[in-house]
C-alpha cells in the first residue's frame, strides 16, 4: 500500500464489496462469506483478491465479475480482481454476521471448528435453522450447490440445506 | 515457483494431475439426467464439478510452464488419446452404480493422501492448487467409502454388484502408485509426492471400509495393468474424448 491512498478509500472498497452478494446465497456478501482475501494498492490500480469456496465453484468468475462491476460504479475504475488459491478458503473465514444470516435464511451455518471426519466418526449433529430442534437427519452429503448438504428435521419435519463445514 | 527443477519435468507432472481430474470429471458427469436417485445425481454432479475445477487449476498451471501458449481449454479439448496421461482406473466406464462408487473410492482416497502431502510441496503453486481439492477429495472418499459399505451390506444383488467392481477394478490400482524417473526427480526437488510411501495407508483404509462392507479382501499380488500415464490407453478413453471433444473441434471458436 502506498501513501497517496488513505485508509478511507481503503474503507470505501470494503463498504462497496460488503454490498456484493454471493450469487447462490444471496442473503450472504462476498464479505461475509469470508472469500475476499486483500484490498491493496498498486501504482494507480485497486487490486482485489477473491478465493474460490470449490475448485470448481461456477460463481467464481461471476463473483469476480460483479466485483468488477461494482467497483467500477463506486468511481475504482482501474480496479483489479484476481484469485488467489492459498491459503485455502475454510468454513471457519463465514463471519459472525454471516452465520446469524445464513440461520434466517433458512441455511444451517456450518459447524465451527470440525475438522477432518472419518469414515466411521459420528454423525454430526446439525441444529434445524428453522425450530432450532438438535434432532435431524442427513438425507444426502451433497445438496443443490457444492457447498450445501441436504438435511431433514425430525421434529418440525422441514428438509433443510446445512452449509459444509471445509 | 521457490525451487528448481526441470521445467518440461513439473509440465508433465502437472498435466497428469490435470488428465486425471478432467477424465474422471467428464465420466462422473455421464451420470448427469440418470442416476438411481436425485440426491446422487447432484453428489456425482458435485464430485464431477470439483474434479473439473482441480482439473482447470492443474491445466492452467501446465499451459503457462509449458510456455506455448497453450491454455486449459486447448490442452483438454485439442490433444488425442496419445497425449493423455491420466491412470486407466479414472477412464474406466461407468458401468452401473456400484462400478462408479469403487472407483470413486479408490481415486479420491488415494488422490486425499496425494494433495494432502503435495500441500507441502516445494512449488508454491501445486501446494496452492493441493490446498484446495484435498478437502474435495477427503468428502468424495467419505461418500464413496460409505456407499460402498451400504451396498456391500445391503441386498444380495447390490453385494453382488459391488464385489464384482471391485474384482474387476483392482488391477487398475496398481497404477497411481507407480514412480518413474520423472517422479523420482521432482521427489528429490521436494516438488513431488512419494506415492509409493502412501500405499500401505491407502490399503490399511480399504481393507477397513472393506470389513465393514462385508467384501472380501483382494489380493496384493494381482497382475496390474500400467500405461496411461505414459499414453497408453485403454479402448475406452478414445470414446471418452470424441463426445468430449466434438464441440470445439467442430466449432474451434464456438462461445457461449
Amino acid at each position: 500500500m502506498i501513501a497517496s491512498y488513505s485508509d478511507a478509500q481503503t474503507s470505501q472498497v470494503w463498504q462497496v464489496l460488503e454490498a456484493v452478494p454471493d450469487p447462490e446465497i444471496p442473503v450472504l456478501s462476498i464479505v461475509d462469506l469470508g472469500i475476499v482475501r486483500e484490498v491493496a494498492w498498486q501504482d494507480d490500480c485497486l487490486l482485489v483478491s477473491i478465493t474460490p469456496t470449490y475448485s470448481g465453484c461456477p460463481a467464481a468468475e461471476l463473483i469476480r465479475n460483479q466485483v468488477g462491476l461494482a467497483l467500477a460504479d463506486a468511481g475504482f475504475a482501474t480496479a483489479r480482481v484476481s484469485e488467489v488459491l492459498s491459503p485455502a478458503w475454510t468454513t471457519d473465514w463465514i463471519s459472525g454476521t454471516g452465520r446469524e444470516k445464513l440461520r434466517q435464511y433458512g441455511i444451517a451455518p456450518p459447524e465451527k471448528a470440525t475438522g477432518r471426519r472419518g469414515l466411521f466418526s459420528p454423525e454430526l449433529t446439525i441444529h434445524c435453522p428453522r425450530c432450532d430442534s438438535r434432532s435431524t437427519e442427513c438425507i444426502s452429503e451433497f445438496g443443490s450447490t457444492p457447498c450445501k448438504a441436504h438435511y431433514r428435521c425430525l421434529d418440525c419435519l422441514e428438509p433443510f440445506d446445512y452449509f459444509k463445514c471445509l | 515457483m521457490t525451487t528448481t527443477c526441470d521445467q518440461k519435468d513439473l509440465f508433465t507432472y502437472v498435466l497428469r494431475l490435470g488428465d486425471s481430474g478432467l477424465v474422471l470429471g467428464q465420466r462422473l458427469s455421464e451420470w448427469v439426467g440418470k442416476a438411481p436417485m436425485l440426491e446422487e445425481e447432484m453428489a456425482l454432479a458435485n464430485m464431477a464439478l470439483d474434479m473439473i475445477g482441480q482439473a482447470r487449476n492443474f491445466l492452467s498451471y501446465a499451459g503457462e510452464l509449458e510456455g506455448k501458449d497453450r491454455g486449459e481449454d486447448e490442452l483438454a479439448m485439442h490433444r488425442d488419446v496419445g497425449s493423455f496421461s491420466n491412470p486407466l482406473l479414472v477412464e474406466q466406464p461407468n458401468r452401473d452404480f456400484a462400478y462408479t462408487m469403487v472407483r470413486q473410492y479408490f481415486y479420491a482416497s488415494f488422490a486425499e493422501r496425494l494433495f494432502e502431502q503435495l500441500q507441502h510441496s516445494a512449488d508454491s503453486r501445486l501446494a496452492g492448487i493441493a490446498a484446495k481439492a484435498v478437502k474435495e477429495c477427503r468428502y468424495h472418499a467419505r461418500h464413496s467409502g460409505l456407499w460402498l459399505v451400504r451396498l456391500g451390506d445391503g441386498t444380495e444383488e447390490s453385494h453382488q454388484r459391488v464385489a464384482r467392481a471391485l474384482e474387476e477394478l483392482w488391477p487398475y490400482t496398481g497404477e497411481l502408485f507407480e514412480m518413474d524417473e520423472l517422479d523420482r526427480r521432482l521427489l528429490q526437488a521436494g516438488v513431488a509426492v512419494d506415492v509409493q510411501a502412501m500405499r500401505a495407508d491407502w490399503r490399511e483404509a480399504l481393507d477397513q471400509v472393506l470389513v465393514e462392507a462385508r467384501i472380501p479382501l483382494p489380493s496384493d499380488d494381482t497382475w496390474m495393468h500400467s500405461g496411461g500415464r505414459s499414453g497408453h490407453h485403454s479402448e475406452h478413453l478414445g470414446h471418452l474424448l470424441a463426445t468430449m471433444q466434438i464441440l470445439p473441434r467442430s466449432y474451434p471458436d464456438a462461445n457461449w
